[in-house]
């Protein structure tokens, strides 16, 4: 009778958790509002308190098909064990889980110099401590870039939200550049090239 | 040997510049470590017992200041170059002129996981859009809707204005002299009256005129409110001139619930 008891129980809360990841799926892949990804007290609100847990088992099942749920915060650096107040604070996206081949990013609608572009500007920001001037990363890209382009590629990534602009023409990274980028893969890669190119 | 005014003056030259150059340093974010601190605190130290007036010590304590905010500089500056994420601008600068655009854009997607989002319409949406479709009229009826209908002009007498409270009995100003003397009148002696006692009425409509009245006289400076927050008591009192406290006090509101329950309560004596 107990055993019986038991395995209801299982069904019951295991039937909870399905309901509660398919609200949680629902919730991150449809843009709710002018920003993606949703705040992590808005998951607690429609989940309960238990969303961590929830976005945990979502997140494995994502694996499968190459997708992960990120969390970024942002108001205070990346923490390795977050408390829940943080993470109420945090905001969490659906990302890919792995890299794109150049094919796809074309069908992403992305011309190769817009990415070779942001990719410039995001780094000279990284090695400037996180604030350029707009000058200085539009005289690095019209080395490559045609001169007209420099300046509608700058205003793309700000209003993608990869970078930000203050009234000092200062550049910033912006919030899709902390959801979407591995700043550090990034730095470790520049650096590995460097060294590689030199040894060679 | 120079004489004590001479090596005075050199040294608030010295300090001067010291101030200047940590300034610039901050300012332009040159990298702090092209100042020699300890050339600087020698300097500071060979100095300061010159000092003797306020203007000297004050200028030796802003350069101490200025050399303080250096350090800190340069701290910062360490702790970056200790993150995982310092390269040297110059050498990044260099890397990216000589990498190739395609280069570039393959570095860059290895490290780019960007966001899966969707606005898409559901069914239960479409549905809901074509119901409201539907029941949607047409442009050209809803016009003709909002079209203003003609009336034939005539004459209103002013008993008609009155009564529709388009024109008053009497001129607002006139209204509310004649309401501070009631007040007046009505605290005599006492100097002040509850609240409740001197807007209550008969009627509820016009206990709110009189409350409206009420708020009016206190604005202006007929009357003032006495608040006895602890009794829960309020009363009014009139001044005997009006007095203006705009750009004197800083004005605050209180609010006053003149409900019908409140009304009903005061009628019933159970405000006193």
């Amino acid at each position: 009778m107990d055993q019986v008891e038991k395995r209801r129980k299982k069904l019951k809360k295991k039937a909870i958790y399905a309901r509660k990841i398919k609200r949680a799926t629902h919730l991150l892949f449809y843009r709710r509002h002018k920003k993606p990804g949703v705040k992590g007290w808005e998951l607690k609100k429609r989940l309960g308190s238990d969303y961590p847990k929830v976005l945990g088992i979502l997140n494995s099942y994502l694996e499968n098909l190459d997708l992960q749920v990120k969390t970024v915060f942002e108001e205070e650096p990346t923490v390795e064990k977050p408390t829940l107040e943080q993470l109420d604070r945090a905001r969490f996206y659906i990302v890919l889980r792995g890299g794109i081949t150049p094919k796809e990013s074309k069908m992403m609608g992305w011309r190769i110099d817009d990415i070779a572009g942001l990719v410039t500007a995001i780094s000279y920001i990284i090695s400037k401590k996180g604030r350029a001037p707009r000058e200085e990363i539009e005289k690095l890209l019209i080395v490559k870039l045609p001169g007209w382009r420099v300046d509608i590629n700058m205003n793309r990534y700000i209003k993608s939200g990869y970078l930000a602009e203050d009234e000092n023409k200062q550049l910033y990274l912006d919030w899709r550049t902390r959801a979407e980028i591995d700043q550090k893969l990034l730095v470790d890669l520049l650096l590995g090239i460097e060294s590689s190119k030199t040894t060679s | 040997m120079p004489s004590k005014r001479q090596k005075k003056k050199l040294g608030t030259e010295h300090l001067q510049r010291v101030i200047d150059l940590c300034k610039s340093v901050e300012d332009k974010g040159l990298d702090p470590f092209v100042v020699d601190v300890n050339d600087i605190i020698r300097i500071v130290r060979e100095y300061f017992p010159e000092w003797e007036s306020p203007e000297e010590l004050c200028l030796d304590a802003e350069a101490v200041h200025e050399l303080a905010s250096l350090i800190k500089l340069q701290s910062d500056w360490v702790k970056h170059r200790s993150t995982s994420l310092y390269t040297d601008p110059f050498l990044l600068e260099e890397k990216i002129r000589k990498m190739s655009k395609v280069e570039l854009a393959t570095l860059f997607l290895k490290v780019w996981h960007p966001i899966i989002e969707l606005e898409q319409i559901s069914p239960n949406s479409l549905i809901e859009a074509i119901k409201y479709w539907q029941n949607l009229i047409p442009l050209n009826e809803r016009w003709l809707k909002t079209a203003p209908s003609e009336i034939e002009t005539g004459t209103a007498t002013r008993e008609e204005l009155l009564k529709q409270r388009i024109l008053a009995e009497k001129s607002f100003s006139i209204e509310l002299e004649a309401f501070w003397e009631e007040l007046k009148q009505k605290t005599g002696n006492k100097g002040k009256i509850r609240y409740w006692d001197f807007v209550g009425a008969d009627t509820y409509e016009e206990t709110i005129n009189r409350a409206y009245m009420t708020s009016f006289l206190i604005t202006y400076g007929y009357a003032t409110l006495e608040v006895h927050r602890l009794e829960e008591e309020m009363f009014i009192k009139p001044y005997q001139k009006p007095v203006s406290f705009l750009g004197k006090k800083q004005l605050i509101s209180v609010p006053v619930s003149v409900s019908v329950d409140e009304w009903t309560k005061w009628k019933r004596g159970e405000k006193n």
